[in-house]
């Protein structure tokens, strides 16, 4: 036990005098909390739109105003033709063409009908979704406007909304979870194959191997501080997320330490197996870097909603163990509930975490012999 | 000039060497593409909807029938207790509750305004206002149809209507797929280039090796170049493979010219390979390289507007995205392939891009020291 | 072959405080075998890597094959062949294409390059090895080999750090040989070592210690003027390790 120690402490040594990878280690969470805090947003803001206006009168003008005005957007141009649609979306950055008909006000204060186009620039589609239903919501309200006078307010359906969880539609319950999920996969499975590979690459494990200590202890000294370390990051995300976004834990604290703990192991022992599949340190940064980070950035329902996907991957995102912890920490953090509410997502990720080390102890031993 | 070609011939031995390397720069990205890029869709269809119909008349009846055609939403269950809609919410059985309060009907006949109340799981909160937009416009869509109905039994002055007609151009059904291929192409590109021309230097520091090359007369540049190379080449080469996959598979149509697409990668990639042996050149081990560069890709992909729209960026983050040739690469991909912008429409980011292209690569050339 | 391939004046080279060269002095004459002897972390290294373009000097004035240490480094390894402790051969390439690569990066003509080869497996009975990459190699065979990629451009001085370093006895037998062969070539070899009866064979040999020059002569000459029968005695006598009692011991140790 004593020997097992030192090496525990030795490995964290050989940790902590690399300053370098231990600033990167917190500052890659710090740097993703603040930057879907501050930097990205899904919202759309000051979004680039043409305006082909073929009436020029008064209406028109104050519809436009209207439209501009309302903060989603930002004039890029005014065009003069059909032309110059193409034009100006090949040069990117006009996102929409509003089309005035001509004699848009004469029509509409004639004949009580005018038409106007939409166009949007379909090849980001979020932003021409969000573009064009925007701006039909601003038309129809200036429609509404002008009808008032003439609907004498005698039928109107005044629905209200309540934003549950997130009344001020903040970003941050989305992706302070979503960051957690991601950073702790990877980095655990990333820096225990990396070392545990590396060892193997210099033909150090054999040494290791050789020692009285036993292939458990070496894999579990190996571990532990990246145990730590990730349990270190885990509450500094959280006091992060706390104090610069005042985002708080709903539910029971201990509880979502608890289950940070079983993810971390969890992804430990993920890492550990890479490691008895690769042969050397590329290819464990491959696997786990490569093999894991878009998954788990798409796939675990971080920032797409898993329902919106078809249904197949349903299926495929169940082998994926972010997919389990994201519901866990959204349902303590966010909405507040127990483990009532997320024993099925806790009971897999510890059968993931049984199979990984079942899986890596076999590899082990066959490599051994 | 011969020099190049030699250590160019030897970084190719050693990369088809490895046969997991060797197999997983070309398999990964493929397989990777085939799942991933179906797979979002911003699309928000079937959003499970519950109701509280507390005035059961036909107007609220109507409004019901109204949500339950359209295809946004799936009316997923319907009660009378407020407690058990929220435990449904509580437990992702719905994310969408509509009140509707009895009196609904009765104050749509007489002047005052009928109230309805929505509650939305907001957590995600980029798809909530999108539901919430959804039901509005039923519920608007629906408020019309009672005002025409009134009218036409009582008409009055005719209500100024302008019709507002809708395209979208270049992709017409909104395929997401065109939308995410180019930038899943561009996340897997640089991933691949940026980690294993890193690695690739800071390996043959570890091993030893680079001193038996700094101890003879190479050139300090003909080194470098010699590295970037293989990666340049073997990130055009997955490039054209995304491409490939994304016209069989996806039938992604591509609008601009081939050659600006793949001329614009070469700089990018130039950019992002001088960047990672710049970096190398910090690093004593792999892992110490491995997370610089793992941290300077996730910068470099979450700020690119792979995912967000770009403009709602603050400035200070548009200015950062001024050296990032993630962002770059981006833009200028789906520009090229789906509108086919041409090398005019396209010639600032492409000059940025080749400033970056040189300085990344310069900065790799001077911090590499063949002498400490 | 009176000429100097090396001359060394008053070579001082820092790492911060520490001094690892201690105003060194000496010359090197072209052709001869150089024995550089020392014990552990007496400098050795610090200054094979300055001599070979590696590193620069703090202070002092050091010219290899007629260029300046400080400003023609390129030069300098325009004109040397460096081996080194640590084996550097690329372990995943074959013999035939570590060869290739570097008479490629010495400029050598494709022809020349292709003769080489030949000469060499034939020289060292590595036909059978030529496909085979280096990692399947035994240890003696590569340090072989990686003295021959050194010499392959037929610089006029070759660095050998340690190169016998964990052989088996014959094989350092025959690696010496090749030394001699080169040595007859016209090519200057400069060589550092741990092997006493290694240092026996060279024509001059230089002992430091703490970062200084303590000895420089024949093996012949040494032993008389310490009046031993070995090298190794006269390695003992002079050079005590730099760090075997440098600080008194503690006393609750």
């Amino acid at each position: 036990m004593k020997r097992f120690l030192g090496f525990v402490k030795k490995e964290f040594l050989h940790i902590f005098r690399d300053y370098r990878t231990l600033f990167i280690l917190f500052g890659i969470p710090a740097a993703q909390i603040l930057i879907f805090g501050y930097a990205v947003s899904m919202d759309i803001k000051n979004a680039g739109i043409a305006i082909l206006d073929l009436s020029h009168d008064e209406i028109t003008q104050k519809l436009t105003d209207k439209i501009i005005s309302s903060g989603f957007f930002k004039r890029t141009e005014n065009l003069l033709h059909y032309n110059d649609i193409d034009r100006v979306f090949k040069k990117g950055k006009t996102k929409a063409v509003i089309i005035f008909e001509a004699d848009f006000g004469k029509k509409l204060v004639r004949e009580g009908k005018a038409s106007l186009s939409i166009i949007a620039d379909g090849s980001e589609p979020n932003t021409a979704t969000l573009v064009t239903n925007y701006t039909m919501a601003i038309v129809n309200d200036f429609t509404m406007e002008l009808a008032v006078p003439a609907l004498n307010n005698s039928i109107r359906i005044q629905p209200e909304v309540k934003m549950f969880y997130n009344p001020n539609l903040k970003s941050h319950f989305m992706f302070v979870p979503g960051v957690i999920t991601l950073i702790l996969i990877l980095i655990c499975a990333l820096m225990t194959s990396v070392t545990i590979t590396r060892e193997k690459e210099f033909g150090t494990m054999e040494v290791l191997l050789v020692s009285p200590l036993r292939p458990i202890q070496i894999i579990l000294g190996k571990v532990i501080p990246y145990f730590i370390l990730s349990f270190i990051n885990v509450l500094l995300i959280l006091a992060l997320s706390w104090l610069v976004f005042g985002l708080p834990v709903k539910g029971s604290i201990i509880l979502l330490l608890a289950e940070c703990m079983l993810y971390i192991l969890m992804s430990l022992t993920l890492g550990i197996l890479i490691s008895t599949v690769s042969k050397n340190m590329q290819q464990a940064i491959f696997i786990s870097l490569l093999g894991l980070m878009l998954p788990t950035i798409l796939l675990s329902g971080f920032i797409f909603p898993i329902e919106n996907m078809p249904k197949v991957y349903d299926y495929v995102s169940m082998i994926l163990p972010p997919r389990y912890f994201i519901v866990i920490i959204k349902n303590i953090m966010i909405k507040g509930t127990g483990l009532m509410y997320i024993w099925k997502e806790t009971l897999i990720l510890i059968v993931m975490t049984l199979f990984f080390i079942g899986l890596s102890v076999r590899k082990f031993k066959i490599r051994l012999e | 000039m011969r020099t190049i070609l030699y250590l160019i011939r030897k970084e190719f031995i050693q990369i088809f060497r490895n046969k997991f390397i060797s197999k997983a720069i070309f398999a990964v990205p493929i397989v990777q593409m085939l799942i991933l890029v179906p797979a979002i869709t911003f699309e928000i269809k079937n959003v499970k909807l519950g109701i509280i119909d507390r005035d059961m008349t036909s107007e609220s009846r109507g409004l019901i029938s109204k949500l339950e055609g359209s295809t946004f939403f799936k009316v997923s269950f319907s009660t009378f207790s407020e407690s058990e809609a929220n435990s449904l919410l509580h437990r992702n059985k719905c994310s969408v509750i509509l009140q509707i309060p009895s009196g609904f009907g009765r104050d749509i006949g007489n002047a005052n305004p009928a109230k309805l109340l929505a509650t939305i799981d907001a957590i995600n909160a980029s798809t909530a206002p999108l539901s919430w937009a959804y039901l509005n416009g039923i519920i608007r869509d629906y408020n019309m149809d009672l005002i025409t109905e009134n009218i036409s039994t009582n008409p009055l002055v005719p209500l100024p209507q302008i019709q507002i007609t809708n395209r979208y151009w270049y992709n017409e059904m909104l395929n997401y797929k065109y939308y995410m291929l180019p930038g899943i192409l561009v996340i897997l590109v640089t991933a691949i280039g940026f980690l294993l021309a890193g690695l690739n230097m800071v390996r043959e520091k570890e091993i030893g090796t680079i001193e038996q090359i700094n101890v003879t007369p190479v050139r300090k540049y003909h080194f470098i170049i010699a590295k970037m190379v293989p990666f340049l080449l073997i990130g055009l080469i997955d490039l054209a493979l995304g491409l490939v996959i994304g016209k069989l598979a996806f039938n992604i149509p591509f609008e601009g010219s081939i050659l600006l697409m793949f001329f614009c990668a070469s700089l990018f990639l130039i950019a992002v390979l001088g960047l990672a042996l710049f970096i190398s050149t910090f690093s004593g081990t792999q892992q110490q390289y491995m997370f610089i560069a793992f941290f300077c890709m996730i910068i470099f992909i979450l700020m690119s507007g792979i995912f967000t729209p770009y403009e709602s960026m603050p400035v200070w983050a548009q200015d950062f995205n001024l050296i990032n040739p993630v962002a770059y690469l981006m833009r200028i991909n789906r520009m090229v392939m789906l509108k086919g912008s041409t090398i005019h429409d396209i010639s600032r980011e492409l000059y940025s891009l080749a400033v970056i292209a040189i300085c990344f690569s310069a900065l790799a050339v001077r911090r590499y020291r063949k002498t400490a | 072959m009176e000429t100097h391939v090396i001359t060394v004046k008053n070579l001082v080279k820092k790492f911060g405080s520490f001094v690892a060269n201690d105003n060194l002095n000496f010359e090197v004459f072209g052709g001869e075998i150089f024995g550089f002897l020392g014990a552990n972390g007496a400098g050795k290294t610090t200054t094979i890597r300055i001599l070979s373009g590696l590193s620069k000097p703090t202070s002092g004035e050091v010219k290899v094959a007629g260029f300046d240490a400080y400003r023609q480094t390129e030069q300098i390894k325009k004109n040397i062949g460096y081996m080194c402790q640590k084996f550097s051969l690329y372990e995943d390439l074959t013999v035939k294409e570590n060869i290739i690569l570097y008479g490629g990066i010495y400029g050598l003509t494709k022809s020349l390059i292709k003769e080489r080869i030949a000469e060499l497996l034939a020289k060292l009975r590595f036909q059978e090895y030529e496909n085979r990459i280096i990692a399947d190699l035994p240890l003696g065979l590569r340090q072989k080999l990686a003295f021959s990629v050194a010499v392959l451009h037929e610089p006029k001085i070759v660095f050998l750090d340690e190169p016998t370093g964990g052989v088996d006895p014959i094989t350092r037998r025959q690696f010496w040989e090749m030394i001699y062969e080169t040595a007859a070539r016209g090519i200057t070899v400069f060589v550092t070592t741990h092997y006493m009866d290694e240092a026996e064979y060279c024509d001059r040999i230089s002992i430091m210690s703490e970062g200084k020059i303590v000895a420089l002569d024949t093996p012949e000459n040494l032993k008389k003027q310490y009046n031993a029968a070995t090298i190794e005695e006269v390695f003992i006598k002079i050079a005590r390790p730099v760090s075997l009692h440098p600080h008194p011991p503690a006393p609750f140790s």
